[in-house]
């Protein structure tokens, strides 16, 4: 032991220290790679299934899409070397299954050019990789982000507010949360989850001592005052209104969920997460009763083969549909392009987990999550493993809000909960869903660059 | 701020143990439930897009499927409809199946576990799946027989081979046309269905096994008349007393013989006479002596009260419990609340003609599967032995008289004994009453048993229902 000791010890770990970044970015590529023939596989073996016979447009237009992939982790060669080597792999395995379970209906539809749903995820798919790389390339530093905090704040609340105002707004399946210029639709709320994220990192960082410690005491809970609580009460009240106006439960479920998590993480206290789900049951028993398609929602989740709430407006007609899908996946499932996942209503975006479920059964469905597992846990070790706190609180309620969307959406589908309208993360048809998921990723990946860089402080 | 972290990562990764059972519950648990559910549109298509077997009467298909040009790729055709509606049912794309098409789906499907290994084969040979075959029981000459006997009465003609249970005829008037329920057009479908549904005549009513259940009247002595001999307590010969009126215990009610007066004269009357004449107060008084819960044992070892699967289920008929002994006495000659298909009348029928045997009623003589090879062949079983030999031994000449010299003359044959008993039960005031045969030929060796209810006729039994039954029996016996 000690004549090794006395050896070679510090070229050794300054071999370690230069190496160490090249060793994390080729594990990458070689994840990457195998990332993309997995999603090249998955669009071959659906036109097997359903066309007997390949169409090589599509997989040209998928090709373009490893060639940003590419760029992707070039630029992470480039300006993130020590940035998480799984995060990219994963997310771009997501999204190729995504893109390979809506092209699979698109055939099933018969819709082709700009039409079918899954060029148009392609597209959304270029566009959100491109903004992932602006964000890597942009902001070389996190903290940079902490000092647009208010800013961050309005951009959210605008961003919620967008689709209600009159000429843009759009209303699709009830809820009002699009808007549209032309053709082109888009569903801000997306963007607004990063933009709140931020602002709540910052804001608890700042100011949580003073939440923890100050503060009346009142039935044995410590309730914080009003000075402390006052902006972030004030944000949460703006984001539930405007969401129970845009008739849309899950989105306002996802962000009372970031907002507890993220507070509960900055405070430790214990009291805020049972406060918060007081007044989130009782705002849920309350929107129950009061708004008839919250009623309807609960009713197809508790009793779904009842023939009155199965044929009701608004019933569980949808549920049980995507149930069946998913059983006639069983186990192994039926094979890409083999099921009849078309028979599915929203197949392609909110139901695209009973989808993929009954084309590769629950291995498939197993693997999907382990997937997301991975990707949350990447963003945990952030929190964990972070230098500083609002590194550390960004990084956690990014990585927390795909966890939470995940649940509501494969748990809505599933019958743990009410089904909400909400999108799975990367895998479902939708552009604003990607371009905000991939930034997501991006902001990660950058944070986990910036643990093992140790960067200055530039507040 | 790790403990909290940790808390958090423990909540997701409880979050994701829950999203990983409800995934394994659907998948694995919830399968079979939901791959049954009628509501499941790939059930369906699995169901047309395979070649749905076809139902065989000797040998010729009275339905089939044959391939069309659309999504389903194949059209279920009924030859004959009207006359195998209630064999066949029907076979519609999502408004349920009745029938044999709706009892013995899996097999017709290729989905019934039997048929796995040839599912297996289907999938390594990419061969089309195909159903398996079913063979009826039913005898065309029969079948026909009864069809065109009853005629334009509404009413039901059951017959059984009483030595193997095997049904040969199934009528039931009005009929329709189970084509017009398979077509692929499900609003055609709907239309069709509604407007046979509210016909007040019931045409979708198979009257053989279920629909509204009849009063038996009279024949219901038969079984009266078999519980009575076989508890021992009477004989043929036990002489009962012969009033031309009796006023029911504890009631206002007189109740008469159908003659009007005493039974064939006398102050005391046989237990033979009183089933050849067919006698209310007699019987009554049979009813009384026995009491209810020997009665009721008999009816349950006849069928009574049990859902008998030929194989669609059967209505259960009704011996009704807690009676008084006003309401005892009128049950026993069929009346009161006492309920029953035709389909339990011709088992009485049957168990007297073999030796006290009851066979398990079947529509079914085997399944083949599509390379020929028999996947279920029905041998007959016994569904129970009511009475004993000796008691149907005593009971068959009893019958024979019946016919021979008394109330079932019209269902009389030259050189042939024939076994009956006709009835004729009222019913609510202003309705018509329920005209009944039910027998057996020949008397000897008993081929067939069968029972005949008439909705609409005027009259008697034996004026309407026991020609009907002796046409079929001689289009049977004259092969």
């Amino acid at each position: 032991m000690t004549s090794e000791l006395t050896s070679a010890p510090e070229t050794a770990s300054i071999r370690v220290r230069l190496r160490q970044p090249a060793r994390l970015r080729n594990l990458e590529l070689v994840l990457v790679v195998i990332a993309c023939a997995v999603g090249g596989g998955a669009l071959v073996l659906t036109q097997l299934g359903a066309l007997g016979q390949t169409d090589p447009g599509v997989l040209m237009l998928a090709g373009v899409l490893a060639v940003l992939v590419l760029a992707m982790h070039v630029s992470l060669r480039l300006t993130a070397p020590q940035a998480d080597p799984f995060i990219l792999p994963v997310v771009t395995l997501l999204n190729g299954l995504g893109i390979a379970a809506i092209y699979r209906i698109d055939l099933a539809d018969g819709d082709s050019g700009w039409d079918a749903a899954g060029v148009r995820q392609i597209a959304w798919s270029s566009i959100a990789i491109l903004a992932a790389i602006v964000v890597i390339v942009v902001i070389r530093n996190h903290r940079v982000l902490q000092r647009y905090r208010f800013v961050s704040m309005f951009a959210g609340i605008v961003l919620l507010i967008l689709p209600m105002l009159p000429i843009i707004g759009h209303e699709v399946y009830g809820a009002q949360i699009w808007i549209r210029v032309g053709t082109f639709t888009f569903q801000p709320g997306e963007l607004a989850k990063i933009a709140l994220a931020i602002f709540f990192a910052a804001y608890l960082v700042e100011s949580r001592d003073s939440l923890s410690m100050v503060g009346t005491k009142f039935l044995g809970i410590r309730f914080p005052r009003a000075r402390d609580l006052g902006p972030i009460l004030v944000i949460w009240a703006a984001a539930m209104a405007v969401l129970i106006f845009q008739r849309d439960l899950g989105t306002s479920l996802l962000y009372f969920g970031l907002f507890l998590i993220m507070i509960y993480v900055a405070t430790g206290r214990v009291s805020w997460v049972l406060m918060g789900l007081g007044l989130f049951i009782g705002g849920a028993v309350i929107a129950g009763q009061v708004l008839g398609y919250v009623a309807g929602r609960f009713r197809g989740w508790l009793d779904p083969f009842n023939p009155e709430v199965y044929d009701a407006v608004g019933g569980s007609w949808q549920l049980v549909q995507g149930l069946f899908g998913m059983a006639n996946g069983g186990l192994l499932g039926t094979g890409l392009g083999q099921g009849r996942p078309d028979l599915v209503p929203l197949a392609q975006s909110d139901f695209i987990i009973a989808s993929l479920t009954e084309e590769l059964g629950l291995a498939g469905l197993f693997a999907i999550l382990a997937l997301y597992l991975l990707f949350i846990s990447r963003g945990f070790r952030i929190g964990f493993s972070g230098q500083d706190d609002f590194g550390r609180l960004l990084g956690v309620g990014l990585s927390f809000v795909v966890a939470l969307q995940v649940f509501i959406v494969v748990g809505g589908v599933t019958r743990i909960i009410p089904l909400t309208g909400l999108t799975a993360p990367f895998l479902a048809a939708g552009g604003s869903s990607l371009v905000a998921n991939w930034m997501i990723a991006a902001i990660l990946l950058r944070l986990s660059d910036t643990i093992r860089n140790q960067p200055r402080l530039v507040v | 701020m790790n403990k909290e972290l940790k808390r958090v990562s423990t909540a997701v990764l409880l979050m994701f143990v829950a999203l990983f059972a409800s995934g394994t519950i659907i998948t694995v648990f919830q399968e079979e439930n939901l791959r049954a559910d009628p509501r499941n549109a790939r059930t369906l298509y699995a169901s047309f897009s395979a070649e749905r077997g076809p139902l065989l009467v000797d040998g010729v298909p009275i339905a089939e499927s044959t391939p069309v040009d659309d999504d389903f790729e194949f059209q279920r055709v009924y030859n004959d409809p009207l006359l195998y509606a209630p064999v066949t049912g029907y076979f519609t794309l999502n408004q349920g199946n009745a029938g044999v098409e709706g009892a013995l789906n899996d097999y017709l499907t290729g989905t019934a576990n039997d048929q796995f290994f040839d599912q297996l084969n289907a999938i390594f040979t990419g061969q089309s799946p195909k159903g398996a075959a079913v063979e009826l029981t039913i005898d065309p000459v029969a079948q026909q027989a009864a069809w065109d006997a009853l005629g334009d009465y509404r009413g039901a003609v059951i017959a059984m081979d009483p030595q193997t249970g095997a049904i040969l005829a199934m009528v039931s008037k009005p009929s329709y046309d189970p084509n017009l329920l398979a077509t692929h057009d499900t609003s055609s479908v709907i239309t069709a269905y509604e407007q046979l549904e509210a016909d007040p005549t019931s045409p979708l009513d198979n009257r053989t096994i279920g629909g509204t259940l009849y009063h038996p009247g009279s024949v219901f002595k038969v079984l009266m008349t078999a519980a009575a001999i076989d508890s021992g307590e009477f004989e043929p010969t036990t002489e009962i007393p012969n009033p031309p009126t009796l006023q029911l215990p504890l009631s206002n009610t007189v109740i008469s013989n159908a003659q009007g007066s005493t039974c064939g004269g006398g102050a005391t009357v046989t237990l033979a006479n009183a089933l050849r004449l067919s006698c209310n107060i007699p019987f009554a008084q049979v009813g009384a002596s026995l009491g209810e819960d020997t009665i009721a044992e008999y009816a349950e070892a006849f069928g009574f009260g049990s859902r008998i699967q030929v194989p669609m289920s059967a209505t259960a008929s009704i011996y009704p419990d807690g009676m008084d002994e006003a309401q005892l006495m009128l049950s026993s000659f069929g009346q009161y609340d006492v309920r029953v298909t035709p389909l339990q009348i011709v088992m009485l029928s049957a168990a007297v003609a073999n030796g006290g045997e009851l066979m398990q009623p079947t529509l079914v003589e085997r399944i083949l599967a599509p390379d020929l090879t028999e996947l279920v062949s029905f041998d007959p079983t016994v569904y129970s032995q009511p009475i004993s030999a000796e008691t149907a031994e005593t009971m068959v000449p009893m019958m024979v008289a019946n016919v021979d010299s008394g109330a079932a003359s019209n269902a009389r044959m030259n050189g042939v004994d024939v076994g009956g008993k006709t009835g004729t039960a009222q019913n609510a005031e202003g309705t018509p009453n329920t005209l009944w045969f039910t027998g057996f030929a020949p008397a000897s060796d008993p081929q067939i048993a069968i029972a005949v209810v008439v909705e609409n006729g005027a009259g008697f039994g034996n004026q309407v229902a026991a020609p009907i039954a002796k046409k079929v029996f001689e289009a049977v016996l004259n092969k």
